[in-house]
């Protein structure tokens, strides 16, 4: 991954301020979110975006998605791009569709996911999807959970072919099926690959994310947070005093900014319900990030709550 | 899904609780104030069990097919189903119990209750007249009377302290689960009434005592305090149905 120094100066005085400073990969985008290139196009794309599982599917109760369409508003207005489904999230989809209708988005980056054991289905439920968000195209499709891989991603590779896709992608969640990932990795021409990852959890480390540099593969976290029982467990407890040395605020940016400053990581996928919660998710995308070592410290204070 | 040992029920989970009660309260400003005509039923239904007559049986099954099959529409289809893919097979399941509740109890004549008083008459009092509802088949044991108690005790905690646990549970009363409306208290009372019943009816147990297994799973997992409730009043079902069934004893010949 090629490293962009659109932000030198802020990147250099920060190195000066501090002995634990940041990585070069990551740039500032618009509304102060940094950002790190997709290697298989160069494109920036905030390390922070937003999920919607669970969080999204609320069903016809008006109330709740306009409460969603709030979240996305102030997603959007902190620098955020990729918002992230699946047709396996319930409602939130239409959700979704609402938020965009609503307020609108401009920088959208559309992340979708196939998720049916027919392939001849896959198509059908793709234009479904597009038809919940109601917009011209998704930015990415992914495999969801491997689930018939090989025919969905016969089906992707074709659409991008034919511009209905820029990008193609897999996906799989709480550490299952690594080893079919790593070879779908090895063998195909992914532009994303979707794990789960954090503080607690970092078998990807070992060979998906370097195997994901190596291949030039775009990383999507899911589950930064394990659906928020990460920060539930460890909220009560005082912030680390090195907190500070990276200007996180809580435990959620904390986390986040463990996982987004790892170089191999593209984007972090919170989701949340809440319009402080995503500012907050958002503000963690923020200069300055942790390098390794900090990362090795966080792990170790970690492991001792 | 050849990985499917390695998950949890929580990953089966699509909704957060917070979204799951919003339900009862959309449901409830839905059908308002229909929540009176419902409660009105079930108290209809206690008063047809502790009276025992001849047509309580008849009626109190085809009462309850009518709130099954409400429940199957303005709760699971148009409420339940957007958030949650299996709510279209519970619609089914309640459907189905409904047509069973008619065809078992009110057509055939399935649930009866014994017709002794369950209150007996004070001195002075006339006990209230009623045709005997007891046939021949209707076996006769001791603590029949004791079964139809916590039957209707059954039917007052769906009725009446089910739709507490939102207060309690420091939610607002407006997302209170209501007799008639939500799935857990109409089969809690159901399965009061199969309880107070004079003989365990088998075929009318099995999709409310499954009904009990699959809210409680949701509710553990959401993490609900309220969890073990629905199981506890299904293993109490279960437990009377199962001595009932081997306390009974064929009538003799002649």
């Amino acid at each position: 991954m090629s490293a962009i120094a659109i932000n030198r100066r802020k990147f250099l005085g920060a190195l000066a301020g501090s002995a634990v400073l940041t990585l070069p990969q990551a740039t500032l985008a618009q509304g102060a979110a940094l950002t790190r290139p997709i290697p298989s196009s160069g494109e920036a794309l905030p390390l922070v975006g937003l999920g919607s599982w669970i969080t999204f599917n609320v069903g016809n109760d008006r109330e709740a998605r306009d409460s969603c369409a709030d979240v996305m508003r102030a997603f959007f207005a902190a620098g955020g791009r990729m918002i992230d489904s699946s047709p396996m999230y319930g409602s939130s989809q239409p959700v979704i569709g609402y938020g965009l209708q609503k307020f609108g988005a401009p920088n959208l980056f559309a992340a979708e996911k196939v998720w049916t054991s027919s392939p001849a289905r896959g198509p059908a439920q793709i234009e479904a999807s597009r038809k919940f968000w109601n917009v011209p195209k998704f930015d990415l499709l992914q495999v969801h959970n491997l689930l018939a891989w090989e025919e969905h991603l016969r089906t992707l590779f074709a659409m991008k072919a034919g511009g209905q896709v820029r990008y193609v992608g897999i996906t799989t969640s709480e550490g299952r099926r690594h080893a079919d990932v790593e070879k779908i990795m090895a063998s195909q021409p992914l532009d994303f690959v979707q794990v789960s990852y954090n503080v607690l959890d970092r078998e990807v480390e070992n060979r998906i994310l370097p195997l994901a540099r190596e291949r030039g593969i775009a990383v999507i976290v899911n589950r930064p947070f394990r659906e928020g029982d990460l920060v539930r467990t460890i909220m009560r407890k005082p912030l680390p005093p090195f907190a500070s040395d990276v200007g996180a605020t809580s435990w959620a940016q904390l986390i986040l900014k463990f996982i987004i400053s790892n170089p191999a990581v593209t984007c972090a996928i919170p989701a949340t319900t809440r319009v402080d919660h995503v500012q907050e998710n958002l503000g963690a995308a923020r200069d300055p990030l942790p390098d390794a070592a900090w990362r090795a410290k966080l792990v170790a204070h970690v492991a001792k709550l | 899904m050849s990985e499917w040992w390695t998950y949890s029920l929580s990953s089966f989970l699509l909704f957060s609780a917070r979204t799951y009660y919003r339900l009862f309260e959309l449901t409830n400003a839905d059908v308002w104030p229909l929540q009176i005509v419902t409660l009105a039923i079930g108290v209809a239904i206690i008063f047809l069990i502790v009276r025992g007559t001849a047509w309580s049986g008849r009626a109190v099954a085809a009462m309850l097919a009518a709130l099954w099959l409400f429940v199957a529409w303005a709760y699971m289809l148009e409420r339940y189903d957007p958030i949650n893919f299996a709510a279209r097979y519970y619609a089914i399941g309640f459907v189905l119990q409904a047509g069973l509740l008619l065809w078992t109890g009110a057509i055939r004549d399935g649930i009866r209750f014994d017709s002794s008083p369950l209150i007996p008459a004070k001195a002075g009092i006339q006990s209230p007249t009623h045709e005997p509802a007891v046939e021949p088949w209707v076996p006769a044991f001791a603590g029949t009377s004791g079964a139809r108690w916590v039957g209707v005790a059954l039917l007052v905690y769906a009725l009446a302290i089910h739709p507490l646990i939102a207060p309690l549970s420091g939610r607002p009363w407006t997302q209170a689960e209501i007799f008639g409306l939500a799935p857990d208290p109409t089969v809690i009372a159901t399965l009061g009434v199969l309880v107070a019943a004079a003989r365990p009816n088998w075929l009318l147990l099995i999709l409310p005592l499954l009904w009990c297994i699959i809210s409680g799973l949701t509710l553990w997992t959401m993490e609900s305090p309220e969890a073990p409730l629905v199981p506890l009043a299904a293993a109490v079902t279960l437990g009377i149905a199962a001595w009932k069934t081997l306390s009974f004893r064929p009538p003799a010949d002649g």
